[in-house]
């Protein structure tokens, strides 16, 4: 199953993005946060990013939803570790906002989507209106 | 004893930390006021978590890249990060610094941060400071200066190139929200640049 990373500069948001795309998707188990700093700070941490990859990858690739500014950078941070360390998986950035993306994503890959059809899920939210 | 690569990494991040109310202040006036307190973080960390006896320049600098990737929280963490541990990837097993090295660290850390970034000079960036810098030092070189001698001068040229980012308009990060009226303001990643480039100069000065 593609597993997917939430990346936020606040770790409740992670956390909570995660909680709620879980419940969208019971059986996935890869939906994994990367959220904050060490010290709970507000911020993007490429190193721990690069954990909750790994983490979240069961062979069948990650699809990462991040937030604003530093958490793109930090995440194209985050793949290349990876990429350097030879480990070969492959992992992607949607370009989608985080809640409805991560929600589309968990779904998509809860019924069993490739890496690309998951991505697709993740960024056709980007145009759902609201009202 | 601490080891050169160690002390020079200290001068750096005692001046970036002396400086923390400095930067976030420039910060304040066009971004979201936190490279101060950012970059602060990011060097405490990184004076705590370098072996203060590692002898190899090339592994110090790749640790203190790695901890900035890991504390800084913001886009100069992923940014500076990547500069550093460019310029430890050319230097590993080096435990002298030639003022060739230094050239080579100049150009490593600027292509590692276009690479991250994206950016390119002229974008109000801590490229207007370092890409002026690395050519003069470039060119002091080949006419005959030692290091020091064309560190002094490329110092100068990245002050010149911090006074530029005043006049220009920022069309990366947070201060490109801002547009036109981003003028007048000096950017705070030139500026941490810049104060970078004169701690490894009065480090090697004091040596």
């Amino acid at each position: 199953m593609v597993g997917i990373v939430i990346v936020s500069h606040s770790w409740k948001i992670a956390e909570g993005v995660c909680d709620m795309a879980r419940e969208m998707a019971q059986n996935n188990s890869g939906i994994i946060p990367a959220g904050g700093l060490d010290d709970s700070s507000m911020g993007t941490d490429a190193a721990r990013i690069m954990t909750a990859i790994r983490e979240a990858n069961s062979g069948d690739g990650v699809v990462i939803l991040a937030d604003i500014g530093s958490s793109i950078m930090s995440s194209e941070t985050a793949i290349e570790l990876l990429e350097s360390e030879d480990e070969n998986i492959q992992a992607v950035i949607a370009d989608a906002p985080l809640v409805e993306g991560a929600v589309c994503a968990a779904v998509e890959a809860s019924a069993g989507g490739s890496i690309d059809s998951v991505l697709s899920a993740a960024e056709e939210s980007r145009g759902s209106m609201k009202l | 004893m601490p080891s050169s690569i160690y002390n020079c990494l200290s001068e750096i991040g005692e001046r970036i930390i002396a400086n923390k109310d400095y930067l976030t202040e420039l910060d304040r006036e066009i971004g979201d006021s936190d490279h101060g307190i950012n970059m602060a973080r990011g060097f405490k960390a990184v004076l705590e978590k370098v072996n203060p006896e590692e002898q190899d320049i090339g592994a110090a600098l790749k640790k203190a890249g790695m901890t900035l990737l890991s504390t800084v929280g913001g886009a100069s963490g992923p940014l500076y990060g990547t500069a550093y541990m460019e310029s430890g990837k050319i230097l590993s097993g080096k435990t002298e610094l030639t003022a060739e090295d230094m050239k080579k660290i100049f150009e490593a850390s600027i292509a590692g941060i276009q690479k991250r970034g994206k950016a390119i000079r002229g974008e109000k960036t801590m490229l207007d400071a370092l890409i002026p810098a690395s050519e003069t030092y470039a060119k002091k070189l080949s006419e005959g200066s030692d290091m020091i001698q064309a560190l002094e001068a490329a110092c100068e040229s990245a002050r010149e190139g911090v006074e530029y980012t005043k006049t220009i308009t920022a069309t990366k990060g947070r201060a490109s929200y801002l547009g036109e009226r981003s003028i007048g303001h000096q950017d705070p990643g030139a500026t941490s640049a810049m104060l970078t480039l004169e701690a490894i100069l009065d480090y090697l000065k004091g040596k």
